[in-house]
């Protein structure tokens, strides 16, 4: 590509960008306290609720965006590489609608303890990830961008079927449910960050040595072997990962849809399709892409909210669709 | 031509002895290749020719430890490849598969510096010597100023130097290549098997799958002839390479001519056997 940016300067940008954002999200809100309020409690000087608002509420809402917006993009990443597909998405490829199932399967169960969706959305997670992989290894389909996403939807639109099902089923689900069906920051309870925290660490130390293997895996499947790589270890690995990922990512906010997709696409775009660089600037892209919607969805519809996740459809259709159109699909 | 330099041949370099011992390999339904044995020569080109089917990828795949033997055994060094690590076996066996594709945007220098991922990890990251080597690699290839090329935008001859230079930068004594000039045209093949000459006066020892005959003659040291699964002759191209065997192969009547510059066998006057064709 040729007006690649070198890592060093794309990561410095991204970092910038995403204290920006940061700070966007803590000053700007849908209810009463303004932007002067708001910083003015930022710098100690506001009333008490002015500063509960700000400290307590957009902060931990702000911390959510960041944690979930990194599980994403890292998944996104992760799972474009494995699949060497542009169009690879958790959101489009059924994992986070497995995920989604298996939380909303819990509750309508009886589950209620919000630190056991963890555990529950990445065994869902996993689900998912094992169909991607057998989709994947299906003659004709696999090789075939497009065709792995249309069997994706299938599988998505299936669970997300048993899911409404369920819903329709039991009033009390159906009122949990409600908001993070459709994936939101907002209104999460306090704790959510200190039970996914770990999910998200785990799922970023079992990809760590991977990445060199995935690099190599984009030469195609013998040429890693040859370089003493181990393709199938390597994809199981990867997508254990993106499990984890997306399991934490979708039990701490719902199934927010389409940051997998736009976060990569501005990685690649920045600075090429290697993961080695990719990887690690959507990490930081990631938060904040979800940053700019989660504020953004707070702005639109004043003094309402919108959920995040609507956001994220808006933005990334577009680019699915800009991706499709290409005059052709990109190689991984 | 330069020699290559001996950064690129060095450690261990020692000579590597790799062979086939009652090989038998085969897909879900069918064998390939039965019972078979082969030593390839030390610092020779050995060419594997034969028809369509005959087994000479699969044989490639299991000598480069990718596909496993149904019975028998690869040996390096005397060991099993199959026991031993994988990466263990690509710093002392480089491979350039047939289905090799780059990501869009790779550029040359790029591709080759995954030639060093064997002799790399978590702890030991990219070093001086890693770069130097790389940088051997690609004057090795006369590919110095095409480095940052991306390689979707380079002749065809270029883009296969490229890749061998990555197994190059592995810095093994074992090169396998399946079909290295399949899809090039005349100059760029030329180009191509130069440089595996080039390599193979450095002192490393050279596989390839080859379909065109006249060129595994002129090229390979050493010719393994290949029909249903089995060797069915081998030597010196200039020993081996008869007209019966052309026919036992191939199935074609032909007239062997001499290549006036390197007096190898050529064929020519090809016609189709009265004899049907085996297999």
């Amino acid at each position: 590509m040729p007006s690649r940016l070198s890592l060093p300067r794309a990561l410095g940008l991204a970092a910038l960008c995403l204290l920006a954002l940061i700070l966007a999200s803590l000053l700007l809100g849908a209810g009463d306290v303004g932007l002067w309020a708001s910083l003015q409690a930022l710098l100690g000087h506001a009333d008490d609720e002015a500063r509960f608002v700000v400290l307590q509420l957009r902060w931990a809402r702000t911390e959510l965006a960041l944690l979930v917006g990194l599980a994403l993009g890292g998944a996104g990443v992760l799972l474009q590489a494995v699949t060497r597909n542009p169009l690879a998405e958790p959101g489009l490829l059924g994992v986070s609608a497995g995920a989604s199932f298996a939380v909303v399967l819990a509750i309508n169960l009886g589950a209620s303890a919000a630190s056991l969706h963890l555990g529950v959305a990445t065994l869902g997670a996993l689900l998912g990830c094992t169909l991607v992989l057998l989709v994947t290894q299906m003659r004709g389909v696999g090789e075939d961008p497009v065709r792995l996403v249309l069997a994706g939807a299938a599988f998505s639109g299936l669970l997300g079927a048993l899911s409404s099902l369920l819903l329709l089923w039991d009033q009390r689900t159906a009122d949990e449910m409600r908001f993070w069906i459709i994936g939101a920051l907002a209104g999460r309870p306090l704790d959510t960050l200190s039970w996914s925290l770990p999910g998200l660490l785990l799922g970023l130390a079992v990809a760590l040595p991977l990445i060199r293997p995935l690099a190599a895996l984009a030469l195609g499947e013998r040429v890693a072997s040859g370089l003493g790589h181990h393709p199938q270890l390597t994809r199981l690995g990867t997508l254990l990962a993106v499990a984890l990922l997306v399991g934490t990512a979708t039990a701490a906010a719902g199934p927010i849809g389409f940051i997998g997709l736009i976060v990569p696409y501005i990685a690649r775009r920045l600075v090429g399709s290697d993961i080695r660089r990719t990887l690690g600037l959507s990490l930081l892209l990631g938060p904040c892409v979800l940053l700019f919607a989660d504020t953004l969805s707070r702005l639109l519809v004043r003094p309402y909210e919108l959920p995040v996740g609507v956001i994220t459809a808006f933005v990334g259709a577009p680019i699915l669709i800009a991706v499709i159109r290409g005059h052709r699909l990109p190689t991984l | 031509m330069t020699s290559l330099p001996t950064l690129l041949t060095d450690g261990s370099c020692a000579a590597v002895r790799l062979e086939a011992r009652g090989l038998s390999m085969g897909y879900a339904h069918s064998q390939v290749i039965e019972h078979l044995d082969l030593l390839i020569p030390p610092g020779q080109v050995t060419a594997i020719v034969g028809p369509n089917g005959c087994g000479k990828s699969t044989l490639l795949a299991g000598l480069s430890r990718l596909h496993k033997p149904s019975a028998g055994a690869v040996l390096l060094d005397g060991k099993a490849i199959a026991s031993l690590p994988s990466r263990e076996v690509a710093r002392r066996l480089a491979l350039l598969p047939q289905d090799a594709s780059a990501p869009d945007g790779l550029s040359v220098a790029e591709l080759i510096r995954f030639g060093r991922q064997p002799h790399q990890s978590l702890l030991r990251q990219w070093s001086e010597q890693d770069q130097a080597i790389v940088d051997a690699a690609l004057a090795a290839a006369d590919l110095l100023e095409l480095a940052e090329r991306p390689l979707e935008s380079m002749s065809g001859g270029q883009r296969q130097r490229a890749w061998i230079a990555m197994a190059i930068a592995q810095a093994t004594p074992l090169l396998l290549l399946d079909e290295p000039t399949s899809a090039l045209d005349l100059g760029h093949q030329i180009e191509v098997f130069e440089l595996i000459r080039q390599l193979a006066a450095a002192g490393k020892t050279i596989v390839m799958v080859v379909h065109d005959l006249s060129s595994a003659c002129r090229y390979a040291d050493h010719l393994v002839a290949m029909h249903q699964g089995q060797i069915i002759a081998q030597g010196a191209p200039s020993d081996v390479v008869t007209a019966e065997l052309v026919e036992r192969l191939y199935g074609v009547r032909c007239v062997l001519l001499q290549d006036p510059l390197s007096a190898t066998p050529i064929i020519a006057g090809i016609q189709r056997s009265t004899r049907p064709t085996e297999g």
